[in-house]
């Protein structure tokens, strides 16, 4: 037993076998280094950088690293931390995640990052680029709005004779996995759901295979933990006897969100006691009256309307909460932004298998809001204070987030809460 | 990849059915090979014209009236930048620093050169080629300007050369020594990392392998550098011979130059001195020597990529692959070009090896500082006087480095590149030096005149365009702070802007793979610290409304498609 080597990570010191890696290492220890491109049968990739550790105070992906004496590593640093949530964030970012139609919805190792680190929103603009869903191949779907690069089937899957399947193409930015087709149609069954199957985000997809566990079943669905979100400071301000104002309302969503907001059943007649609603689909006051402690909202914009009535929110409510996805970054309508606007409205009102044949008119007239090139997440727009996620989100999610606001308390979220595929 | 340049050159771009047909013959997938061919932006997809035209977009090339040049171009053969002309005559591309910022405005037609443009030089050039004269025939050599050296008994580099003399060390000493000299002589990597060059060669020494390489580093990517382009037009001597140094002591029998195509009007000639070397039986079988060994050199042409300059890079691009950097867990001199071990260096480095030898250590070590002595070379830049190449002894002051130029109402100096630091008036008193201010080569000055957030800008496209796309903060993280960027110059950030550029650059700087996303934010960090009343003047009072997002701009699409469909059928 003398290749055991003796290091400190977070400052438990440990024994390991010299070499081994850092990850694996760290797991026998129960301290968790998450990672994406990692597993275990590859040599480290090293692409994803979210395992990102201080190795004798410089920064270094945990992965690469194979232990040996002294090794002074830290792993669960506020700066580390938040470096990790921050690039899982970046990935949200750059690419086009709508987990509400992903069919790796919990079986996703990214979505389960982000649900672990809590993240409600991403710090960074949304890219939204045009990227391609390719369907060409035999079996399989690749679908490159939900790649992160992470490289793993580019390494892993061969063909018998050898040949790569998956390959990055174009540099930079536009870097893309692309499938070489004919290599594709080589690879077994087994082989092509080998490749679905260590793709850690949805970009992979065997067709008619998709679906297969029902909920309940899925990679992630037992596992997390809870969360306690935390207060921004500023406690709101009003007379004892005053009662809180609250304003909502629906811009470029499905009320799906609002729906949510009566589930908490009779709960609400406690949550009446408290508080009281203005401007608001539920009590039909169309304009302010007054000026609103919280306004929530859900949707993005996607027309003239929905700007000018968030932009009003923003001046008439001290704070602004976006709950549900579409309000935070778009959600499905969003999915428009990879189609020009010209395509989206003819194939609405023209050419779609629902409209009229002959159908010849875009509806558009000066009391008809206008519709955006884009549809916009709300914090691109005016200044956003919370993010409720989720599509919907969970109805206690919601109104433990606004209590806590109101009433400047602390509430733990659970896992449960806070999930929502 | 030099299968793919033929047929670059051959068809002037690579289709689908040649990479079908390359990939069989190479045994791999079509994709892959793919793969390799969109990462280097001089492989057409499509075909680029019988001549193609590439425009430097630097900064410095821009000051020089890069603009009017292109209008110029466009007005003679008649299409805009990005496109080729219907009978595919010509075709007018962007491509990153050309290594030729001493003579902008300056382009490359076919890969040779053609400087100090002014629109009345560009019709006639386009009217001779009309005319059905070569590039070739009618390009510039682009003078070596050398502006400065210090007195003869310090000059490192620039002095006369003596063919073959400085090889007869080869019979004088073993490798052991050799290395021992070279560790003494604290030689540190003029590539911009500054490794110990001897200590490098000791670890390629000391490991085991049937085959070893030496492989010289041309691919000068840095904008505004230029000096390894000057050592190889006028001392190409020196790199043969310090290659053939490398390789005696680390011993490899195999080297090759890995040359960037934007240099390859530099090929013929480098070619031409390797068989000269061959023929005197200094290149080849049994080299004489205390211990004769073998060894060749061959010259591998890049295919446009800054990242290539980045060693594991180097060797994937030398491999036929794509140029991605490895990670940094395995060093080449243990596994490196084909998994053996490989000794990546510097044009620079590699020059100065046979000069330490020729004048002992010790007069090498006179020169300089303490922690870097001899000479460096800087390419300069910019607004100045003098542009060219200065052959510094290390420890000179800044200031007197500044006169030496002619630089007036000096604003800011951009000093080792966009990845290095960017200088004020504060940092003039420091000295260039191991100790002070490391420098790789590339000295870029600007004066009053210009507008720094233009100059940012500048850089953070060329990282955006540059970076190899494999980890996300350096992708995309380099490509939201240009949209920063963009943010400042419009006039819509706000204090938070600033303080999301600092931590982005921080989480791109800690988390990339490679240096250059680890670099890429530097200059704008340094900027924001040296120039902060520049940012602030370009701030917008902070609101709770998004100042980017504008509405008219959003409907414009919209109005458009209304107005097309309700003007009436004919
Ligand atoms: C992004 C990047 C670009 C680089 N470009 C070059 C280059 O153009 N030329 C060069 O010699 N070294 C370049 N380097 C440094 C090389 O990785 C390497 O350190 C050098 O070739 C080693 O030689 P040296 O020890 O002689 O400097 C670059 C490094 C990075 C990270
Ligand atoms: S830092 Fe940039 S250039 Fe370097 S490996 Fe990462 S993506 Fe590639």
């Amino acid at each position: 037993m003398n290749n055991k080597v003796k290091l400190t990570i977070d400052g438990k010191s440990i024994k390991a076998e010299a070499g081994k890696n850092l990850v694996d290492v760290a797991k026998e220890n129960k301290i968790f280094i998450p990672t994406l491109c990692y597993f275990k049968e590859l040599n480290p990739l090293g692409t994803c950088r979210i395992c990102t550790v201080k190795l004798n105070g410089k920064h270094t992906t945990g992965c690469t690293v194979k232990v040996s004496e002294g090794m002074n590593i830290e792993v669960n640093t506020p700066e580390l931390l938040d470096n990790r949530k921050a690039i899982i964030e970046m990935l949200y970012a750059e690419g086009n995640h709508f987990c509400p139609t992903c069919e790796k919805s919990g079986n996703c190792d990214m979505q389960n990052h982000a649900y672990d680190m809590g993240i409600t929103v991403t710090r960074y603009p949304h890219v939204f680029s045009d990227k391609i869903v390719d369907f060409t191949p035999k079996r399989m779907i690749m679908e490159t709005n939900r790649c992160i690069l992470c490289k793993r089937c580019v390494e892993e899957i061969k063909t018998r004779d050898g040949k790569d399947v998956f390959s990055f193409v174009e540099r930079g930015v536009r870097t893309r996995v692309h499938i070489d087709y004919e290599q594709e149609a080589k690879l077994s069954e087994a082989e092509a759901l080998h490749a679905m199957n260590i793709c850690p985000v949805g970009a992979i997809l065997i067709k008619g295979v998709a679906h297969e566990q029902p909920f309940g079943e899925r990679k992630y669905d037992v596992l997390g933990k809870d969360i306690i979100p935390s207060l921004k400071n500023g406690k709101i301000k009003k007379e004892d006897h005053e009662k809180f104002i609250v304003a909502t309302t629906s811009l470029a969503g499905c009320f799906g969100c609002h729906m949510s907001l009566l589930d908490i059943d009779t709960d609400l007649l406690d949550m009446l006691e408290i508080v009281e609603f203005n401007k608001s689909p539920f009590t039909d006051i169309k304009k302010f009256s007054k000026r609103c402690h919280i306004g929530l909202i859900e949707g993005g914009c996607a027309n003239t309307e929905n700007v000018h009535v968030l932009r009003e929110f923003r001046k008439k409510c001290d704070i602004l909460i976006g709950f549900g996805e579409c309000a935070i970054m778009g959600g499905i309508p969003a999915m428009r932004n990879f189609i020009s606007l010209k395509e989206c409205l003819e194939e609405s009102y023209l050419n779609g298998t629902t409209s009229e044949i002959g159908a010849d008119i875009i509806p558009a007239h000066e009391d008809l809001p206008k519709l955006l090139n884009n549809v916009y997440p709300c914090n691109e727009v005016v200044k956003i204070d919370y993010y409720i996620p989720g599509c919907p989100p969970n109805a206690e999610h919601i109104w433990k987030v606004v209590k806590s606001i109101l009433l400047g308390e602390k509430f733990s979220i659970t896992h449960d809460e806070f999930k929502y595929d | 990849m030099s299968v793919l340049w033929d047929v670059q050159r051959k068809k002037r771009f690579i289709s689908h059915d040649d990479m079908t047909k390359i990939s069989q013959e190479f045994n791999m997938s079509r994709m892959e090979l793919e793969g390799v061919v969109t990462f280097y932006h001089f492989y057409h997809r499509t075909d680029c014209g019988k001549y193609t035209i590439y425009i430097n977009e630097c900064v410095i090339s821009q000051y020089s009236g890069r603009n009017k040049i292109v209008e110029a171009f466009e007005e003679a053969i008649g299409v805009k930048m990005g496109h080729v002309t219907a009978d595919k005559m010509f075709g007018l591309f962007k491509s990153p620093c050309i290594g030729l910022s001493d003579q902008e405005p300056a382009c490359l037609i076919n890969f040779q050169p053609f400087t100090h443009l002014t629109p009345y030089k560009i019709k006639d050039i386009i009217s001779q080629i009309r005319n059905g004269k070569k590039a070739f025939e009618i390009c510039d050599t682009p003078k070596s300007v050398i502006q400065y050296k210090p007195s003869i008994d310090k000059t490192v580099f620039f002095k006369p050369y003596v063919p073959y003399a400085t090889l007869s060390f080869l019979e004088k000493y073993n490798p052991e020594e050799i290395i021992e000299k070279i560790k003494k002589s604290k030689l540190a990597g003029r590539g911009g990392a500054f490794f110990p060059t001897g200590l490098k060669w000791q670890f390629c020494h000391n490991n085991k392998a049937d085959q070893k390489y030496i492989i010289c580093n041309a691919d000068e990517g840095e904008p505004g550098t230029f000096k390894d382009r000057v050592l190889l037009e006028e001392h190409p001597e020196l790199l043969i011979e310090g290659m053939i140094f490398a390789a005696y002591s680390v011993g490899a029998s195999i080297g090759a130059i890995y040359l960037r195509a934007e240099y390859r009007y530099l090929k013929q000639k480098l070619e031409k001195l390797l068989s000269k070397y061959r023929e005197d039986g200094k290149l080849g079988k049994e080299i004489l020597a205390k211990i004769p060994f073998d060894f060749d050199i061959y010259i591998h042409l890049g295919a446009g990529a800054y990242i290539c300059g980045e060693e594991t890079a180097l060797i994937h691009s030398m491999e036929g692959k794509r140029g991605e950097p490895s990670t940094k867990e395995v060093f080449p001199v243990e596994k490196g070009f084909n998994d053996k071990p490989t000794v990546v260096n510097n044009v620079e480095t590699l020059c100065a090896v046979p000069r330490i030898l020729e004048m002992g250590v010790d007069s090498w070590l006179a020169l300089g500082t303490d922690k870097t002595p001899g000479t460096k070379l800087l390419s300069v830049s910019g607004d100045c006087e003098k542009k060219g190449i200065y052959e510094i002894e290390w420890g000179m002051n800044m200031r007197e480095f500044i006169n030496l130029t002619g630089a007036k109402d000096i604003k800011m100096i951009q000093f080792s590149g966009p990845s290095g630091e960017l200088l004020s008036e504060i940092d003039f008193d420091r000295n260039i030096s191991g100790e002070d201010l490391q420098c790789g080569g590339s000295v870029m000055i600007f004066d009053n005149k210009r507008d720094l957030l233009h100059i940012l800008k500048n850089y953070s496209n060329f990282f955006v365009e540059e970076s190899c796309g494999i980890c996300v903060p350096c992708r995309t993280g380099n490509f939201l702070l240009n949209k920063k960027i963009n943010k400042l110059i419009l006039g819509h950030a706000e204090e938070k802007d600033l303080a999301d550029i600092k931590e982005w650059s921080k989480i791109i700087k800690t988390t990339s793979r490679c240096g250059l996303g680890q670099s890429s934010s530097n200059s704008l960090n340094d900027a924001m610290k040296k120039f902060p009343e520049i940012f602030k003047q370009r701030l917008s009072e902070n609101t709770d409304f998004n100042k980017a997002f504008n509405l008219e701009k959003a409907i414009e699409e919209y109005d458009n498609i209304i107005n097309d469909l309700s003007t009436p059928y004919e």
